[in-house]
């Protein structure tokens, strides 16, 4: 207790900071008087060197050491690390003396420049005018295992997937208009992946979707079975005729495909945005976004992947990438389009020659499913019966054709400057061998390098063109 | 038949006459104050479910306020010195004086007035990193207070207890930004009477007296209108903090600042993939606030902070980590249904807390920060719009009214010591 009072004494003197009251001036005396007052005081002073030389707090720890038989508190470290700290004065009026039994920390004397004043430990009676809120060094509490809970990880996560859903019922589109998705295929290499990117697309896209998918030459069971894996509403129709080789044919055939599909729609008055999904087309998840604020007819950019097999043959074609859609002016209304011409070799599907789109693909256009619908309210005028169009014959190269005036189009993605899909064909040589529904059944077919329907394999050797 | 109609018994006519009037009157009246109530009862259905009404009154007519017309040292003369002032969080008196002096509440008589502002900047001495030095703040003030006492009458009328002041500093009108020597000095002396504005609130303080009005840090409202962002953009960010964890430079060993509750956040946040805090500076700061869903406000070196008005303006649900913060306008904001305080010892349990916050309680929260009214409420716009800050605060001051007969003095009765307080501040300035 003494030894308390002798150091509180000291540190007073040496700080200035602290008013002593008149029980700690008796006490000074008292220092001069006895031998062991004088050798604690002594020994005070060496610990006080000590500290200097060694840069640490010594006498704190020796006095915790000393106390911590007398306490029966927690450990030494937990002490000195993780308890807060004795008050000072939260008033400035006369300061309590209650010197009780707690610890007081000593001001650092190796570090002078802080200039604390010192404590009085008051843990007994608690200042009834202040706060309980103590100024002074406070420990850093650090919990036993810093370290991140998966649990608490999870549950975070699914709180943001709350407010995001939320956020999107608060700011996002409301009523969202389902998706029709009209997709002409057929058996072939690639068609397993090209319709597994576009099923997954399609998966993502937080909407209704009716996929409507028009496989030329009858319905076969492995599309069947792919489309089993989507989970989302298909409607798979066949289509009598097989897909020809030649790519003009193909385009204009793939036109019939889609109006069949449509069809179908005008038929089952199915409602929504009928968006035109090749299955070798990549569609980027905002253009679903997009396309919700069509009225009657809207127009995307297409980018144009103009796939080139053999580099050799680089020329003018490979500069920029083209852009197909539609072309405003300054104050974003349709002017015209961006298209080009494609080249008009016949090219067979397979080659490695540059396949290039048609002019307008219809990709690039979604419609209000209600424009095919026999009778619809509000339907505009200047759209064309779907059964005119195919008795005539006419041109089906893009949907424009079902409109009477092409100005009508509503051009979406910041007017045709965000390009929101691509288009691509990538097709296996027609002659090419795979295993079917990608099972291979011997593991002999893959390593004895059986044509599996590669195509840049055989560089400058593709003499074969059988159908 | 005229003559008939004036020879009739006119006192009899009078009568009805006067009588009937009288009850078209009444109940013309009645109407007026059966349509008055409707229409508030209206206002009021109409913004219920929103952080009260007390935000959207309207203080004109409500009181007059008096601005002192004080020598350009005081105030402009020290702004032309360092135009920084106009910027940092402190600015609020400055632009509460331009405020002042075009607002329909001035007036030009003092005899009317209900309080009276002296315009003072006593946050304007800035370091050459734009810290305010408090040192000379109270000479200064003292020197003001001198001038209106001795000028005009009202300060000795009652002693300052109808005049208020605008002082934002961190510990408010104690005048130092240390915590333990502020509280030594106490609030000066010479205000003891008077109302104070000011940021800073803790309960139970010193240098909060009782009665002041606790306004929010300035925040630039310009720049943080444009860096908004589309709000459907997904908050993706669980919780964010950028600022110090530990002030090396005055409290390298921590455990001061922040009373030790910022190095606690780090030290067990800070691998945590939830938890987006650093002390970086980064440009898109106001943009990544407005992508988290909470963002922490600890304490400093005092309790207030400016993340609190950039929370709120940004839609970020702020974390209050500060003991027995006193936050601004607590009175007309429902500061617990907005925010989530977190006591400091429970830091450690900082992320268990916040996940098991239910998700429609977070969506009430967000939707409550969405009110407008709230967010203009923590700005100081210039010009001023009705129910933002300076309005908060006339409201404030005009609830305090009508003043009680008894702040009045009586001749030759003296309740303030004008010499107490340090021997250095009593120092003209």
């Amino acid at each position: 207790m003494k030894l308390w009072m002798m150091q509180q004494n000291l540190n007073n003197r040496r700080n200035n900071n602290f008013r002593v009251n008149g029980i700690l001036d008796s006490g000074v005396e008292g220092v001069y008087k006895s031998p062991p007052a004088l050798f604690y005081f002594v020994l005070h002073g060496l610990f006080c060197l000590f500290s200097l030389v060694m840069g640490f707090r010594f006498a704190r720890l020796i006095i915790f050491l000393f106390l911590s038989t007398n306490n029966n508190s927690t450990s030494i470290t937990d002490y000195l690390y993780n308890t807060t700290t004795t008050p000072i004065l939260t008033s400035p009026t006369v300061i309590t003396t209650n010197v009780a039994n707690g610890l007081t920390l000593d001001s650092p004397p190796a570090t002078p420049t802080l200039q604390n004043p010192d404590t009085v430990s008051n843990q007994s009676t608690p200042v009834s005018t202040g706060s309980h809120i103590i100024v002074g060094r406070h420990g850093i509490q650090i919990r036993a295992w810093p370290h991140p809970d998966p649990i608490e990880v999870m549950k975070a996560h699914r709180i943001m997937e709350r407010v995001q859903a939320g956020q999107r019922l608060l700011y996002g589109i409301k009523n969202p208009k389902p998706l029709i998705v009209i997709t002409p295929t057929y058996v072939r290499t690639f068609q397993n992946l090209h319709l597994t990117g576009l099923m997954h697309s399609l998966m993502l896209a937080p909407y209704n979707v009716t996929w409507i998918v028009v496989e030329a030459g009858g319905p076969t069971r492995e599309t069947a079975a792919l489309l089993a894996k989507s989970g989302c509403r298909t409607i798979h129709i066949g289509f009598d005729q097989r897909m020809p080789i030649l790519w003009e044919d193909r385009h204009r055939m793939e036109s019939r495909m889609r109006l069949r599909a449509l069809r179908v729609v005008r038929d089952q008055r199915l409602d929504g945005i009928v968006v035109f999904g090749d299955d070798s087309n990549i569609h980027s998840k905002e253009l679903f976004d997009e396309i919700q604020s069509v009225k009657w007819i809207g127009a995307v950019s297409v980018g144009i992947l103009a796939h080139s097999g053999n580099p050799d043959e680089q020329g003018d074609e490979n500069s920029p990438l083209p852009v197909q859609g539609p072309a405003c002016n300054s104050s974003g209304n349709l002017v015209g389009w961006n298209t080009f011409n494609p080249l008009s070799h016949g090219e067979k599907i397979g080659d490695n020659e540059t396949v290039l789109p048609m002019k307008l693909e219809w990709a690039g256009f979604v419609l209000n499913s209600r424009l095919v619908w026999k009778e619809a309210e509000g339907k505009p005028e200047w759209v064309k019966d779907l059964e005119t169009l195919e008795n005539d014959g006419g041109d089906l190269e893009s949907p424009l054709s079902l409109l009477k005036n092409g100005s009508v189009v509503e051009p979406l993605g910041s007017c045709g400057s965000k390009v929101l899909l691509w288009w691509l064909r990538v097709e296996a040589r027609e002659d090419g061998k795979f295993p079917s529904g990608w099972i291979a059944d011997s593991p002999s077919e893959i390593t004895s390098g059986k044509k599996v329907g590669g195509t840049q394999e055989h560089k400058g050797k593709h003499t074969d063109k059988t159908g | 038949m005229i003559g008939d109609w004036v020879g009739f018994s006119v006192t009899k006519k009078m009568k009805a006459s006067t009588f009937a009037f009288v009850v078209l009157l009444v109940y013309s009246s009645l109407l007026r104050i059966g349509a008055d109530e409707l229409d508030q009862s209206q206002q009021t259905e109409r913004i219920s479910g929103s952080a009260g009404d007390v935000l959207e009154d309207d203080p004109v007519g409500r009181l007059k306020v008096f601005v002192y017309e004080l020598p350009s040292k005081y105030n402009k003369k020290i702004l032309q010195k360092d135009a920084r002032c106009l910027n940092h969080m402190f600015a609020a008196e400055i632009y509460m004086h331009r405020f002042l002096l075009s607002s329909p509440v001035r007036t030009l008589n003092p005899e009317e007035a209900d309080w009276f502002y002296t315009p003072v900047y006593t946050t304007c001495d800035l370091t050459p990193n734009g810290l305010p030095l408090p040192f000379k703040s109270p000479r200064m003030m003292r020197s003001a207070i001198q001038l209106i006492s001795s000028n005009w009458p009202y300060w000795n009328r009652t002693e300052g207890a109808d005049h208020f002041f605008v002082t934002p500093h961190d510990f408010g009108a104690c005048f130092h930004y240390q915590e333990e020597k502020a509280i030594e000095r106490g609030i000066l002396s010479l205000l003891q009477r008077a109302t104070l504005v000011q940021t800073f609130g803790q309960r139970n303080h010193v240098c909060l007296k009782e009665g002041s009005i606790t306004i929010p840090p300035y925040a630039p409202p310009q720049k943080m209108q444009s860096h908004l962002i589309p709000p459907d953009t997904p908050r993706s960010i669980f919780v964010y903090f950028r600022g110090l964890f530990y002030d090396v430079g005055n409290d390298p060993e921590g455990g001061y600042y922040a009373r030790g509750a910022r190095a606690s956040v780090w030290e067990n946040f800070k691998d945590n993939p939830l938890f987006d805090i650093s002390t970086e500076h980064p440009t898109t700061y106001y943009e990544d606030m407005q992508r988290a869903i909470f963002c922490l406000c600890p304490l400093g070196w005092a309790p207030w902070s400016p993340r609190l008005v950039e929370g709120v303006i940004f839609g970020c649900i702020p974390v209050i980590i500060a003991d027995d913060i006193v936050l601004p306008f607590a009175d007309a904001i429902p500061w617990e249904e907005i925010g989530v305080f977190v006591d400091e010892k429970d830091v450690p349990k900082l992320d268990s807390i916040l996940t098991s916050i239910p998700p429609e309680v977070i969506l009430r929260k967000q939707r409550l920060l969405a009110n407008p009214s709230m967010k203009q409420a923590m700005l100081f716009p210039q010009p001023a719009r009705p129910g933002d800050a300076f309005h908060q605060i006339l409201n404030g001051l005009a609830r305090k009214l009508p003043h009680d007969s008894s702040i009045y003095l009586k001749p030759g009765q003296k309740i303030l010591d004008w010499t107490a307080g340090p021997v250095v501040d009593q120092k003209p300035w």
